[in-house]
């Protein structure tokens, strides 16, 4: 039998927009997968901890303050210190779309935007993880 | 309002009209759905006539503006005396880009202040503690110290504009140095108008940037109350804020029902200091938002202000009429705006703007098109402000006081957002007040139903969203997207440095120290935070005393 996708919800740096974060969570739990949400504040190591420990196969991010250039990238590089570059990383929130091209060569694998539906996630994570 | 004869007529007639004529029609022509309802799931009938306001009574439920219980507004003339205060919640960068911003919106015919703050600012961090990094400047300004402050109101005489501060957890501080600003422009506090949020429940259930515990928390915001009721005596000490609830996917009647219940928590922990009613209640302000549905929106607002009034008549025995106004400032609902398309949250927010204004509204912020995208740029929030300068001189609406009263569908809508509302305050009341149903995670937990189900309703079409899963077209790259630069990070740091190789360090010790004490005591604490910003100690050292007394607030994770 397949074990399930086990999944991190995470909020890196100090916003407090959780709502996106929450309903991706949910969507993501009733579409069969395991589904740890850290809760707001992470930093960056909090998360690649958390990852590790629970030893799963996606991090989800997400940000709507505008640091994501900052935060994304130092979350990807910590993971690979950590040698978790199997893991696959992708992020949501309020990101410009100039900031994609840079975010995804950093080793964010996808960026999702608002008005995405929570369908498509699910859909980009069981197509995606490396198993 | 209808005699009991007219009612009887008038429901045989409905009867009459429903068999003899709906009926065929729609053998004909189907309904476009089986049931319709609200964003926030109302069921709405067909037809409303008087029977929907059969129970009603004109001079107790509706009565006045300006007289109890304010179902038609706080004011005895409304707009035919003074519109809405215009105030675009505004702040990004250092506080020179900021100052600059202000200086425009107020040559653009604004009429108030509103300061968003970045969120190191709001969580009580400097810009140079760890978790600031890539934070600095984005929401908001960066304040750090009354240098900064300093130079946000540089030029802004500050006894002739009202400035409202979005800021909770370090309230107390930011207000000191407002007054410390005021004071060096030769203002005297008494003559300071204005608001800050101070909303710290709702950071807890929606907004995410607290630093204390509760209790702690609930102290300084009853400091606050206590000290501007002697001190700044034109100052709203408060905001109570449903915009942020129904942000985090409320309905609209538990935005009202949360928004309410966080002021009768905050009522109760000022009562109990030993402060009465009427001293504090009239500063008490609300903030609402302005989601898309227009007449639930007005209805909500009507709502609102009539239970409120009955509150705190009939549980707080308050006296002072003042005490019984719900005043409020309104936003747009920043959760409406979508990516897609962004041209039509222009009319989005018209939309919304209109409700607020026909539900009474005393000051009202109109959200850019591109803000789903980015900070909005300065074309963006021209329009915005436009938007609610048409509605203000070419709408017509303003001219008569609460129109759509006596709609039978608005007093019905309205009825029923109070009885609902009221609902969730006596469960909440039996939970043991709103700060044991956060503990609990009850509130957040309805809220993350109702948004997860909005969520799902628009992904299998039931709720169209124009341009985003229906009529959808092809997106074109947005050009003029506002960046921050990353250089503000370092130039506050820099800031900074200075700051504290050039103030008096004997002095500001000795103001922390003296500060750290008191907190340990039940002292109003405002005059300390005062003495201790005016030394130029920063934000970040003040929250780290107070942390270091009272604590910080673990989140209970829910989902």
């Amino acid at each position: 039998m397949d074990m399930p996708i086990r999944v991190l919800v995470a909020k890196p740096g100090l916003d407090g927009h959780d709502r996106g974060a929450k309903v991706i969570a949910r969507s993501l739990r009733d579409a069969g997968m395991e589904v740890i949400y850290t809760g707001l504040r992470q930093t960056p190591e909090q998360i690649v901890a958390a990852a590790i420990q629970e030893d799963v196969d996606v991090v989800a991010m997400s940000i709507l303050s505008g640091a994501h250039n900052h935060l994304f990238p130092k979350v990807v590089n910590l993971l690979k210190e950590q040698g978790a570059d199997d893991i696959l990383i992708i992020g949501g929130g309020v990101i410009p779309e100039d900031d994609i091209p840079e975010l995804k060569k950093s080793g964010v694998k996808a960026i999702f935007t608002p008005g995405t539906s929570t369908k498509d996630v699910v859909k980009y994570i069981e197509n995606h993880i490396k198993r | 309002m209808f005699n009991d004869n007219e009612i009887i007529n008038i429901k045989e007639s409905k009867k009459k009209w429903e068999s003899e004529v709906v009926d065929k029609a729609i053998k004909r022509f189907p309904e476009r759905k089986e049931k319709f309802s609200t964003v926030s799931d109302i069921e709405v009938d067909r037809l409303y006539t008087p029977e929907n306001m059969e129970n009603s009574d004109y001079e107790k439920d509706l009565g006045y503006p300006g007289k109890y219980p304010y179902t038609r507004g706080v004011q005895p003339t409304m707009y035919r005396g003074r519109l809405w205060t215009m105030r675009q919640y505004a702040g990004f960068a250092t506080a020179e880009e900021s100052n600059k911003r202000y200086k425009y919106l107020l040559e653009q015919g604004q009429t108030g202040l509103s300061v968003a703050f970045d969120l190191p600012t709001q969580i009580g961090y400097d810009s140079d503690h760890s978790l600031s990094a890539g934070e600095v400047g984005k929401v908001g300004v960066a304040i750090d110290s009354l240098k900064d402050m300093e130079i946000l109101f540089n030029g802004i005489p500050l006894d002739k504009v009202s400035t409202s501060m979005t800021i909770n957890a370090p309230a107390s501080v930011l207000l000191a140095m407002y007054i410390a600003v005021a004071e060096k422009q030769g203002v005297s506090q008494d003559k300071l108008r204005g608001t800050i949020q101070n909303d710290i429940l709702k950071e807890y259930i929606a907004r995410g940037t607290y630093i204390f515990p509760p209790e702690p928390s609930m102290r300084l915001i009853t400091d606050i109350f206590e000290y501007c009721s002697k001190n700044v005596p034109k100052w709203n000490t408060i905001s109570i804020s449903g915009y942020h609830i129904r942000e985090a996917g409320a309905t609209a009647i538990q935005e009202v029902a949360f928004t309410l219940a966080d002021g009768i928590a905050y009522v109760e922990a000022a009562i109990e200091t030993g402060l009465d009613v009427d001293d504090f209640a009239p500063r008490l302000s609300f903030f609402f938002n302005a989601h898309n549905n227009l007449l639930e929106e007005i209805a909500k607002y009507r709502a609102a202000r009539r239970i409120w009034a009955k509150i705190m008549k009939n549980r707080f025995k308050a006296k002072n009429e003042k005490s019984m106004k719900l005043k409020f400032h309104t936003q747009t609902a920043g959760c409406t705006l979508t990516a897609q398309q962004p041209d039509n949250n222009i009319i989005r927010v018209t939309v919304q703007a209109l409700a607020a204004v026909l539900g009474g509204t005393q000051s009202l912020h109109t959200n850019s098109r591109d803000e789903a995208l980015a900070l909005p740029s300065e074309e963006s929030v021209r329009i915005a402000l436009r938007t609610q300068q048409v509605l203000a001189y070419e709408s017509g609406v303003t001219e008569t006081i609460d129109p759509l009263a006596g709609s039978y569908y608005i007093e019905s809508l309205t009825d029923q957002i109070e009885e609902e509302a009221m609902k969730y305050i006596e469960k909440i009341d039996e939970l043991g007040g709103m700060p044991q149903a956060v503990e609990k995670g009850y509130v957040q937990k309805e809220i993350q139903n109702s948004s997860y189900k909005y969520q799902m309703e628009v992904e299998s079409n039931e709720r169209i969203v124009v341009g985003v899963n229906k009529f959808q077209t092809e997106e074109k790259h947005h050009e003029d997207i506002l960046k921050v630069d990353p250089e503000v990070e370092r130039l506050q740091k820099e800031k900074i440095n200075k700051l504290k190789s050039t103030r008096n360090n004997d002095e500001v010790k000795k103001n922390l120290a003296n500060l750290k004490k008191l907190a340990k005591t039940d002292e109003n604490l405002m005059p300390y935070i005062l003495s201790a910003v005016k030394s130029y100690a920063t934000l970040g050292e003040i929250c780290d005393v107070l942390r270091s007394v009272f604590g910080e607030y673990e989140q209970s994770v829910i989902l």
